[in-house]
């Protein structure tokens, strides 16, 4: 049986078994769709870029009186190049569902399924996969580089910040696709994604940030997260426990918000 | 350049100003994307000034060149995409038909181009000045820090052309974005080449031209009257453009012979 094929032979609407079947199905398809089309590579072609930009051009900004992260220029900046490619596979999910809905095959894959929400399950789960595979590529980059990874067994909190990341991108790019249902949610979706990841110590150490953005990214949950990425990336970690905080809290938020989504474009049919 | 063409660049390239002008989207793309990346590396990278060497001590001042060459590039995207849409649509066919030159399509869209940069230009000046960044060179420097603007719009404009004659798809123009995005970034954008650690950046960034067109332009902020630095922006600009424009006609031909 073919994987849509098993869109409805879980068992009854709502129930857990109809969630996983479908989430299954669904996350199967992408899955298969991505690993056949080279263009799902494309989130990781922007922070791989960035990061041969910044680590190489601006290595010297580690001598700066005050830098005082330990793990070298090449790892600090690897850990944004990281969240930058984990965030943006999921933006390039949340594309994803806005062109299967202008293809009108969301709106057939909602009369099949027997639990809607093993479909927002189910790109979620194919997203970090994809991510996986992306993240992964950032990393061989980096460590070609001369990146020297330090955290030892810490090295897991960072991948759990960035699956976090993942899942917290996902649920908000699927928000936005399904309420809009049409391409015009690319936008919408990449840019709130970009400028989390800028507003935040790109370039230096956030002791070292002045003016407006100081401020700016002393509020944005991305620089817990990305200082908290960048100790365990060090085997220094400081704030790991505030930072997985803030990243749950940002999965926990955007779960309702990927819900009100599914929601929307089951009333429009 | 005969007066009949110069009519016929001059209405067509009238047709391009009005058509960017009335796409708020790619207005507001245009102008705010350069400022915003403007303002977060101008922010953000602001104590690389502390680096031994740095040759300035306000890296607001030092950024500046990177919306006007950022928007040179939105420019050139813009264009050739119109350009390629106009191939798709049939209006490129439509024309070939008529006693218009298709060269002065060409020249309507390059023409569009440096109207576009100017208004950027004189935007980008007017809010860079607004939020503080001080231009050495004077008001005279500010005329040139415009025309080199202008020229680079030219250059890249020449390079969206190509793209659109080439694969008359808007598609394919857009998806180049990042392969021009990917020469600005390899250049003196963020930090001085001498102040590159890494040697292969240093060499890239190097042999990269659009380094001299931002130092060119950098140099009427920062420096004031730098003549090796504005002969190397100006003389890239010019070389970028004649380059740029010899491919276009090229591909003009071709696209017309098929």
């Amino acid at each position: 049986m073919s994987a849509i094929g098993n869109l409805a032979s879980g068992s009854t609407r709502g129930s857990f078994g109809g969630l996983f079947s479908v989430a299954g199905a669904v996350a199967w398809r992408q899955v298969y769709k991505f690993f056949t089309n080279p263009a799902f590579l494309a989130p990781a072609l922007f922070p791989i870029f960035f990061f041969i930009a910044f680590a190489g051009g601006l290595s010297s900004v580690e001598q700066v009186p005050g830098f005082d992260f330990t793990g070298g220029y090449v790892a600090f900046q690897f850990v944004w190049s990281l969240l930058q490619a984990v965030a943006l596979g999921g933006a390039f999910t949340g594309f994803s569902i806005a062109g299967d809905f202008e293809s009108g095959f969301a709106r057939r894959l909602m009369l099949a399924a027997s639990n809607r929400r093993g479909i927002l399950l189910g790109y979620v789960l194919a997203s970090i996969v994809r991510t996986a595979v992306t993240g992964g590529l950032v990393t061989v980059v980096a460590l070609i580089g001369g990146m020297r990874p330090a955290g030892g067994v810490d090295l897991f909190g960072l991948v759990g910040l960035a699956l976090l990341v993942n899942v917290a991108a996902t649920l908000f790019g699927a928000g936005v696709a399904m309420l809009l249902r049409t391409g015009e949610a690319g936008p919408l979706i990449r840019t709130p994604i970009f400028l989390i990841l800028f507003i935040a110590p790109v370039f230096v150490p956030q002791n070292l940030l002045v003016g407006w953005i100081s401020v700016a990214s002393s509020l944005n949950p991305m620089t817990f997260i990305l200082e908290a990425g960048r100790g365990f990336l060090s085997g220094d970690p400081t704030g790991g426990a505030f930072a997985f905080g803030v990243a749950v809290a940002a999965v926990l938020l955007l779960i309702p918000w990927a819900l009100f989504g599914l929601r929307g474009a089951e009333r429009a049919g | 350049m005969s007066s009949t063409l110069l009519t016929q660049v001059s209405h067509l390239g009238r047709r391009s100003v009005v058509r960017t002008l009335r796409q708020p989207g790619v207005m507001v793309s245009a102008i705010l994307f350069p400022l915003m990346f403007f303002a977060i590396t101008a922010s953000g990278l602001d104590a690389a000034t502390n680096l031994p060497g740095f040759p300035t001590a306000s890296y607001l001042d030092f950024a500046f060149a990177f919306p006007l060459v950022q928007a040179s590039l939105f420019g050139a995207i813009t264009a050739g995409v119109d350009l390629a849409r106009d191939i798709e649509g049939g209006f490129f066919d439509r024309l070939s038909l008529t006693p218009m030159r298709p060269v002065a399509l060409l020249g309507g869209m390059l023409a569009g181009v440096m109207a576009l940069g100017l208004i950027q230009g004189v935007i980008f000046l007017s809010i860079g000045l607004a939020v503080g960044v001080n231009i050495q060179s004077g008001f005279a420097g500010m005329l040139l820090l415009v025309a080199l603007t202008i020229l680079t719009a030219l250059g890249f404009g020449g390079l969206g052309a190509i793209l659109a004659l080439r694969t008359g798809s808007g598609e394919a123009v857009e998806s180049s974005f990042p392969l021009f995005f990917v020469a600005i970034f390899l250049s003196s954008i963020n930090l001085p080449r001498d102040l590159i650690e890494s040697d292969w950046f240093r060499l890239i960034a190097t042999l990269n031209p659009v380094s001299y067109l931002v130092e060119g332009i950098r140099s009427l902020v920062i420096t004031g009257w730098d003549p090796q630095a504005l002969i190397l922006g100006f003389g890239c600009a010019f070389g970028l453009i004649a380059l740029s424009l010899a491919g276009a006609a090229a591909s003009l031909r071709t696209r017309m012979a098929t």
